[in-house]
């Protein structure tokens, strides 16, 4: 057999005693460094045993080859009830199942917005009431229903979901419509403007959004993501390169299918910078949803927050979620709120994060760099950090500032153990109380028994 | 006397990196002694013989033990550790960016490369070589405590990926020319060397060295591999490899002699150029006769291998006490010398949490100084990746230790061309007066003669 070492110069990668590179220097032999680090501690055992799985490397090429190749595309907005089978009384909501007893406050406050527009209880008391009693109520997790919501993430039959499937793989995710910022029903607030807003998007956003996506046909997400991330947009916290890109190409069939409603949807739409970010969660879920079921697969397919807990799900390990404590967001505040005014670490909209997007994706956005604390150089770190704890390179989503090298995407578990770097989440962050809304924006980082639990669950698996 | 002693939870650093911190501290003014190593047992136990109150620990956290002669000095002598520390910059390179990466896989992405060479602890060592073989590289394994299943499991791997895995425990090597782990600095030549012992194939490379016959690449498999349980998965690959390179002539296999259903696997292979074997073992030819053996099959005439007699009459009589760093050599000489008390100090039991006794001398040091009467008999490997200069520290114990009546054999494994230089090591060996030999068998057979043993 033919050993490629031996023909030609040895090139040599050094990882442990410092002394063996200083050797190799010595005798002017290119070699390059590894920083290593022991593993997070007590994972060493389980990690030796997962990497020794034989479908582990195969597995792996498969479920990111999935999740790098899916092609979502926009095909429809339609209400919850006729796509998702939703009964009245039922809801959806971010992250892992929670009940009402351990939710947190903006999680009940949407949950409370949500009774009141589906016109199930008449007063926040009555709804609060209700909620807590149980009787008629189902709450599940939205991941559990091919969807994803922002924030509390809360889906009640009315609601009107973006509808994005994937071309290449066929699968389908869904994600409610975009409410704008400050008292909206996904940070919590439930006051009347929070529920006619909602009546408003039923009656006329979701109707005539779905005539104009039927005057349109199917919407390409990838080739909108990829220029929105040349634009300078993360797909997270900033999405005003995406949301112009989206009016730009509905604008005129808007016209065309709604003449007379055109203008208050063009200017609701556009008042908004983070109408885009549903749309690009639905693209981001379809996508990590291709990558699911492969037996001995250590790859991500879902980073979810309920409010109380952060939860991730791996291909390998099927729908199980493996969890910790949701952590409070560092960051900016709005006006007068401060950290002791944040709630924990809520929303589905990691799927962003778990595809390769979002923190990901922060060189791409030096325009929010302070926003998320930090300079220009920071962003830089936190995106090449990334490519540690990644299986691959994004084919179509690229970073200019980095070359055009594409986003590091796919979440392996075990790299996560091996490194001790956690993925990085950019997100917004909700008041504490039931009926605050917003009152920042900023950094958060995962728990870390969320991942060292699923590596033990892998060596079973 | 003021002692400082510290747990640092979960803070690494390399044992060599440490030792070196280790030094600079004991060399601070004010400083009695210094312990910064990681908290494995082996240095707890260290640190609780000299004294220090040792607190529990794990062999995960950093160990901080210093005695200084007043607080004052103390407070500084923990603020240049702090220094120490801190300025300990990950090692150039030439493929050195702005964040080096963290893992093995991860620099073979960013890298362009031919071969890894894994040296962390022995738990780790798994993971970090399954990266390189998944990336289809050929990997060195420098790290001894590794399981035999993941090692199987590796060799296996790369048989299907068509690279090598050298090691476990794999101390050497020579890749056209470029030395990794310990290696001597040899001369390019035609013998292909197979090694399942480092410093067996060390002293079998470097006398070829002394002979004027140079090394093509010198190929590790590490000490188990020719065991019933790895049946020569990595040798059988390292010989059809040198058998394919046209840089080989012939092929020299250093290694135990190997499970017997193995040694005819080997024989079986069907290889276009000759094969010597240097098997150590009773019975067997000791390395040296099998280096003459190789020098016959080449025709190249053997010579006298180079020695420097101690000046003093030797003594007659007395224990004999083998101090050895190389885990061959100390087998070989056992075997040769036939008596006395033989200890191996890079064996795995001594190497936890500690660099390995040819770079670090202490614990040998320590068992040198111990010795009252008798012969000592020690092997001094140079070398890339050896310490730079073993006579510094060695010397002056020789020459105590020769003080107290004991005699002294040295077995210097190395060539002109290492870094520390073979004479200027033996040179100084000998004037502390110690006898010198480059052949380890024949510092054996003199010990022997030493001690009145027929």
């Amino acid at each position: 057999m033919t050993l490629s070492m031996l023909l030609g110069e040895p090139r040599v990668i050094s990882v442990g005693a410092a002394v063996l590179g200083e050797a190799l220097d010595q005798q002017a032999v290119p070699w390059t460094p590894v920083d290593w680090r022991p593993p997070l501690p007590g994972t060493s055992d389980a990690l030796a045993r997962v990497l020794a799985d034989p479908r582990r490397e195969r597995a792996n090429a498969l479920a990111v080859g999935r999740l790098l190749s899916a092609r979502p595309q926009l095909i429809g907005v339609r209400r919850a009830r006729d796509v998702l089978g939703l009964e009245p009384g039922t809801f959806f909501h971010a992250g892992p199942p929670i009940t009402w007893e351990r939710a947190s406050g903006p999680m009940r406050g949407a949950l409370i917005g949500a009774m009141l527009f589906e016109g199930l209880a008449s007063s926040p008391e009555e709804a609060e009431r209700r909620l807590a009693s149980g009787a008629g109520i189902t709450l599940d997790s939205c991941h559990h229903h091919r969807t994803v919501g922002p924030m509390a993430g809360v889906v009640s039959p009315s609601m009107w979901m973006l509808e994005v499937t994937d071309a290449e793989h066929g699968g389908t995710a869904y994600c409610s419509l975009n409410e704008g910022l400050g008292k909206v029903l996904r940070y919590g607030a439930y006051g009347i403007e929070v529920v006619e807003r909602l009546r408003w998007m039923g009656e006329v956003l979701g109707p005539v959004l779905q005539a104009t996506l039927s005057r349109t046909g199917p919407l390409d997400l990838r080739s909108l993501i990829a220029q929105a991330l040349q634009m300078g947009d993360e797909l997270h916290n900033r999405n005003r390169a995406a949301t112009s890109l989206l009016v730009r190409e509905l604008a005129p069939a808007i016209v065309d299918a709604a003449p007379e409603r055109a203008a208050e949807v063009l200017r609701f739409v556009n008042g908004n910078d983070h109408f885009f970010l549903n749309a690009g969660m639905a693209a981001a879920k379809v996508s990590a949803d291709a990558a699911r079921n492969v037996p001995g697969s250590s790859l991500v397919v879902a980073m979810a927050r309920n409010g109380t807990e952060f939860g991730i799900q791996v291909s390998g390990l099927g729908d199980r979620w493996f969890t910790g404590p949701a952590g409070v967001p560092d960051g900016l505040y709005l006006g007068a709120y401060g950290p002791e005014d944040a709630n924990p670490d809520i929303g589905d909209s990691t799927i962003t994060e778990t595809s390769g997007l979002g923190g990901f994706a922060m060189a791409a956005a030096p325009a929010i760099v302070r926003f998320v604390g930090g300079d220009v150089a920071d962003a830089v770190a936190a995106t090449t950090s990334m490519y540690e704890i990644t299986l691959a390179e994004h084919p179509a989503y690229q970073i200019p500032g980095l070359g055009f090298r594409g986003t590091p995407v796919g979440i392996d578990v075990t790299l996560v153990a091996r490194t001790g770097i956690l993925p990085v989440v950019n997100t917004g962050i909700a008041g504490r109380v039931a009926g605050t809304g917003q009152v920042g924006a900023g950094l958060v980082s995962p728990p870390v028994e969320a991942f060292t639990a699923a590596l033990e669950a892998l060596v079973l698996a | 006397m003021s002692d400082l002693v510290e747990v640092r939870a979960g803070v690494y650093h390399d044992s060599v990196s440490l030792m070196r911190v280790s030094q600079a501290l004991a060399a601070h003014a004010g400083v009695e002694v210094a312990v910064v190593a990681m908290a494995t047992e082996l240095n707890l136990d260290l640190a609780r013989d000299l004294g220090f109150a040792v607190p529990a620990a794990t062999g995960g956290d950093l160990l901080v033990a210093i005695r200084a002669s007043g607080d004052a000095r103390l407070a500084e002598a923990s603020a240049e550790l702090d220094r120490q520390l801190t300025a300990r910059a990950p090692a150039g390179g030439a493929g050195a960016r702005d964040a080096p990466p963290r893992t093995t896989r991860s620099a073979s992405r960013a890298w362009d490369a031919t071969v890894a060479l894994v040296s962390v602890p022995g738990e780790h060592a798994f993971v970090e070589a399954a990266d390189a073989v998944e990336a289809g590289l050929s990997v060195m394994i420098f790290s001894d405590n590794v399981p035999v299943e993941q090692e199987i499991l590796l060799k296996d791997r790369a048989r299907d990926k068509g690279v090598l895995v050298m090691g476990p425990d794999c101390g050497t090597a020579v890749i056209g020319g470029a030395g990794l782990g310990f290696a001597n600095v040899l001369r390019p030549g035609r013998v292909g060397v197979v090694a399942a012992s480092g410093t067996g194939a060390q002293q079998v490379t470097s006398l070829l060295d002394q002979a004027g016959v140079g090394v093509s690449h010198l190929l590790g498999v590490g000490g188990r591999d020719l065991s019933a349980q790895v049946g020569g998965r990595s040798t059988t690959q390292a010989l059809l490899a040198l058998d394919e390179d046209p840089a080989t002539e012939l092929i020299v296999l250093v290694s135990k002699p190997p499970a017997p259903e193995v040694a005819v696997a080997v024989q079986e292979l069907s290889l276009s150029k000759p094969v010597v074997r240097a098997l150590l073992g009773p019975g067997q030819d000791d390395l040296t006769t099998a280096v003459e053996k190789v020098l016959g099959a080449l025709g190249v005439p053997v010579p006298e291998w180079p020695s420097w007699p101690a000046g003093r009459p030797p003594v007659s009589g007395g224990p004999l006490r083998g101090l050895y760093s190389g885990g061959t050599l100390c087998t070989e000489a056992a075997l040769l010398a036939g008596t006395g008390e033989f200890t191996d100090f890079g064996d795995d039991e001594y190497t936890r949490g500690r660099a390995h006794p040819m770079i670090d001398p202490a614990l040998r040091l320590e068992a040198l100084a111990a010795v009252e009467t008798g012969v000592i008999l020690l092997d001094v490997v140079l070398g890339h990746g050896s310490d730079p200069d073993p006579s510094a520290s060695l010397a002056p114990a020789v020459e105590k230790a020769c003080e107290r009546g004991v005699a002294v054999v040295v077995a210097l494994v190395g060539t002109e061309g290492d870094p520390q230089g073979l004479r200027s090591q033996a040179a100084r060996l000998n004037e502390a007066g110690a006898a010198v030999f480059t052949s380890n068998a024949a510092a054996a057979r003199h010990a022997r003669l030493l001690i009145g043993a027929s």
